[in-house]
């Protein structure tokens, strides 16, 4: 074990077996853990223990550990992927937190993300508002020379900063509405900022709003705590790029 | 040497420049209506799973598409970072399809079919285009044009990039692709469920059996082919740069039914990873080879230098790459930088509280940036201080994201201390074997991206990997696969009814009974660990005929501690990691051991399989041309029984030389 791994920790968990089944908190006692590590390692270490007592270990969602997968998703101590601004729960280290705290663990609360196991949610409603028109239409084989479209290095930039949410679902969790507006707008500015989302701009974003509403998601206020919540710091002006793309969609156009 | 009769490459006659368009422009063609008709079953969702089911879709085949994650965003080519390489020339620096396929070639070490790596040097400024055109938002210059970088084994700068998340941006790219033709109904996606085996009937593969992750149940897929997408096998050594979820099971269900295994053990160690903190921890994380561009590399002269790296004088450094690697400094490839840094470190000169470390160092970039920030600025006062705050927002805006993830694993200011850094386990170029067409030596089996073998030689070169999955995906198997579909347009629905699938079904619902009902006392998880270090120890950045024999019988022992003393908690019926993590262990422990045996059969240094009986004087891998100039092919015929075959690697267009980058 580390020498410096000393920090002992009460854990308030949120244990559901199912869908179906009630769930309540359950409190664990850590001891042992080391500033250096991770809040998921952390995690790992208990879950090794009740193994080790036949208990289930808690069931998360996790993959790359490197905060871009988008897979890792709960509330601690209230807040989406914990303390730290700009930082999934993946890449939050012990450091953070002190000898003798309490922390609360929890799943996503949304209607539109159902909880699958104790902090496991089911967001697949993400990958369908993506289905209803999150792409540009254009098959494989069909582009021309990459550089033959110059885009505005500031347009291909912020088209950039949009286009890195990670798709974890923070911004609902954060919001009072369980609004999905941020998820939906970081979508929708990329392609509106390129010249290559052009063509379907109108259609993209009347489709993508619907698709988000059909999901149970609420409506957007815009208080701005999914920005501030956003693991990668997705800007609230997209928001208001598309609240103006979407206005101007409906205008004009009675597709959907 | 002569190949074996059972490895057919079907490598199209002709020109090397001409093979891909020629066999293009006559592999047979399958009509609409008979593609309407025809299923594909493509396991994995990354680049080349997300690029493969996308197109084949768009071409009009029923394709069904399964990841193990909850959405196919989260494949781990997600968190690929530096960039893709292609040869566009943009920058003018003599770049072409010949030096990518070169350089593609030697720094794979000779060990690669020129055949595949030529086409997937020529298809690669498509796989730019195609990306442009879907809206992936690479980096661009001012003037609105694409920008570009150097990686490591090269002289050009042709690697595209999206700051350190291209990796991300290309996949979301294909990603998105793929949920358009899921929202048009021509794919169904099946996300949280994982290949458990594939299914066999009159020798063709014709199905898969998944089980839904969510709810424990056993389904029975068919298809008149199926794709292996599903990446590389690193986690065999428990410790590596691939996300927790990546595993070998997929592969390795195809290989135990008879697709041939090829260079197990050749596994990439990448030398720019953030050092292991402690026993705790649960894998490695990258820094991308984008930082070797501008980062140094150095450890103190004096051995056990423990003084504060800021505080040890220029001359008193030892910049061991420019010193050993002239011609290309920081930028030699992977293989050649892990293996000096593990020199250093194993001589006493490594650095950081567990000695195994080497600095890669920012100072004279900032300030080299800083100074060029100044000038365009027409600062031609400025002060030490402000160059210095200058060249930190150039770095900032270049690698940003890699800098603040440092900082968030380690607690330390990269701005302001050099990083520390140590090799890790990263990437695999071994997979399971391909012909030209992509098809593995089980009919109606395919394998894409890292999965397969074929292009990467013994040692991939940085920004290759998304390069070849994007190739496989998107501009060869949509041409490839009609060889095969051609003959199987009369071949009508393949009934999940079929005695084939009942039995396979059963097999596989045995095992996972038997994994829960061993009852024992260890986790999957400390197996996992206990297989990992004897993978690292015997088969990691250098092996020996002895060590490797001793690792065999270890692995072994290991295998039957499993089987009889493993605790599986939870059941069958329900979301269950401990059982998904188990069934995967299985795996690795069967993979580990044949990686070993094929590291002990090749009596030769090659890229990142490096052997300590064969080295030059200097230190450098001594290759055997004579006797291992071939592709190991395994064939599995029972349990910890191979059979070796070998296809002879035939280098018409390339002379073959020691490797060089002095």
């Amino acid at each position: 074990m580390d020498a410096n791994a000393n920090m002992h920790l009460t854990l308030n968990v949120w244990r559901q077996k199912n869908n179906s089944t009630e769930g309540g908190f359950e409190t664990y006692e850590v001891s042992d853990v080391s500033p250096d590590m991770s809040f998921l390692e952390m995690l790992d270490v208990l879950n090794e223990r009740l193994v080790h007592e036949g208990k289930e270990p808690i069931a998360f969602d996790h993959d790359c550990r490197e905060g871009i997968c988008g897979s890792c998703s709960m509330y601690i101590n209230g807040r989406p992927h914990g303390p730290l601004k700009g930082v999934a729960t993946c890449q939050l280290h012990m450091r953070t937190f002190k000898s003798g705290d309490t922390i609360a663990i929890e799943p996503w609360r949304a209607v539109a993300f159902p909880v699958l196991k104790d902090l496991v949610t089911d967001r697949s409603a993400f990958d369908r508002i993506i289905a209803s028109g999150g792409f540009v239409s254009v098959n494989t084989g069909n582009a021309r020379d990459a550089n033959s479209l110059p885009v505005a290095k500031e347009n291909a930039d912020d088209a950039f900063m949009a286009a890195s949410c990670i798709g974890c679902g923070a911004c609902v969790a954060a919001c009072k509405n369980s609004s999905a507006m941020l998820f939906v707008s970081a979508k929708i500015s990329q392609l509106a900022l390129l010249p290559q989302g052009q063509a379907e701009r109108k259609i993209r974003a009347e489709k993508m709003v619907a698709q988000m509403d059909a999901e149970g998601f609420g409506a957007c206020s815009n208080t701005g705590a999914c920005s501030a919540e956003c693991p990668k710091e997705i800007s609230l002006d997209t928001i208001a790029r598309t609240n103006r793309e979407y206005l101007g969609a409906k205008l004009t156009s009675s597709v959907v | 040497m002569a190949t074996s009769p059972l490895l057919d490459a079907k490598i199209p006659a002709g020109p090397l420049e001409e093979k891909w368009n020629r066999y293009r422009s006559s592999v047979p063609l399958v009509n609409p209506a008979n593609k309407r008709r025809l299923e594909i079953i493509v396991v994995g969702t990354g680049l080349a799973g997300a690029s493969a089911a996308a197109t084949l879709a768009e071409l009009g085949y029923k394709v069904k598409a399964f990841c193990f994650q909850d959405s196919p965003r989260r494949a781990h080519s997600i968190a690929a970072q530096g960039g893709i390489n292609a040869a566009k020339n943009y920058q003018n620096d003599g770049d072409s399809v010949y030096r990518l396929f070169y350089d593609t070639v030697k720094g794979g070490d000779y060990r690669s079919r020129e055949s595949n790596v030529y086409r997937l040097a020529e298809v690669s400024g498509s796989i730019i285009d195609q990306c442009v055109a879907q809206g992936v938002p690479f980096a661009r210059e001012y003037g609105g044009l694409l920008s570009n970088r150097s990686f490591g084994g090269v002289q050009v700068q042709r690697t595209f990039y999206a700051a350190g998340q291209t990796g991300q941006q290309l996949l979301l790219g294909a990603y998105s692709a793929l949920e358009r033709q899921v929202g048009i109904g021509a794919v169904k996606m099946y996300s949280r469920h994982e290949m458990l085996d594939i299914v066999m009937i009159d020798g063709k593969c014709r199905g898969i059996i998944a089980r839904n992750m969510v709810t424990g149940e056993l389904e029975r897929h068919a298809g008149h082919a199926v794709l292996i997408c599903s990446g590389g096998y690193g986690n065999v050594f428990y410790l590596s740069t691939n996300a927790m979820g990546s595993n070998a099971t997929a592969a390795w269900k195809a290989h135990k039914r008879g697709a041939f295994f090829g260079n197990p053990c050749f596994t990439q160690i990448h030398p720019t990873c953030i050092p292991v903190s402690g026993e705790h921890q649960s894998k490695l994380t990258l820094m991308s080879e984008s930082l070797r561009n501008d980062g140094r590399i150095w450890v103190p002269k004096k051995q056990n230098d423990n003084r504060n790296p800021n505080a040890i004088p220029e001359d008193e450094r030892d910049y061991y790459l420019e010193r050993r690697y002239p011609a290309f400094g920081n930028l030699v490839p992977r293989d050649i930088a892990s293996r000096a840094a593990k020199e250093r470190c194993d001589a006493g000169y490594g650095v950081g509280p567990s000695k195994m470390a080497v600095y890669l160092d920012y100072t004279s970039a900032i300030e080299r940036y800083g100074r060029a920030e100044a000038n365009k600025n027409n600062l031609f006062n400025a002060t030490p201080e402000q160059i210095i705050q200058m060249g930190k927002a150039v770095v900032k805006e270049k690698y940003g994201n890699l800098f603040d993830m440092y900082k968030q694993i380690t607690g330390e200011d990269p701005y302001e201390v050099p990083m520390r850094i140590y090799p890790a386990v990263h990437y695999t170029m071994g997979g399971i074997w391909v012909d030209y067409n992509l098809m593995t030596t089980v009919p109606g089996l395919y394998a894409l991206g890292e999965a397969n073998f074929s292009d990467h030689g013994a040692n991939r070169l940085g920004a290759s990997a998304l390069m070849q999955g994007l190739a496989d995906g998107y501009f060869v198997i949509p041409y490839t696969i009609g060889a095969y579909l051609a003959n199987e347009i009369r071949s009508g629905d393949i009934s999940t009814n079929h005695e084939a699938f009942v039995r396979t079904e059963q097999e596989v619902k045995e095992r996972i009974e038997k994994l829960l009902s061993i009852n024992g006392k260890t986790s999957p998880e400390q197996f996992h660990r206990r297989l990992g270090k004897i993978m690292w120890d015997k088969c990691g950045m250098a092996r020996n005929a002895e060590g490797l024999k001793e690792a065999i019988q270890e692995i072994r022992a290991l295998r039957k501690e499993f089987w009889s003393d493993l605790r599986v908690v939870g059941t069958a019926n329900e979301l269950n990691p401990e059982l998904d993590r188990a069934g995967r262990v299985a795996d690795f422990i069967e993979l580990g051991e044949l990686m070993c045996l094929d590291a002990l059969n090749r009596n030769e240094s090659c890229g990142g399989h490096f052997r300590e009986e064969f080295q030059t004087e200097d230190g450098e891998a001594l290759r055997d041309d004579e006797n291992y100039m071939y592709v190991a092919a395994w064939q599995y015929l029972g349990e910890s029984q191979w059979e070796l075959h070998k296809e002879d690697l035939v280098y018409e267009n390339i002379k073959i030389a020691q490797r060089s980058y002095k």
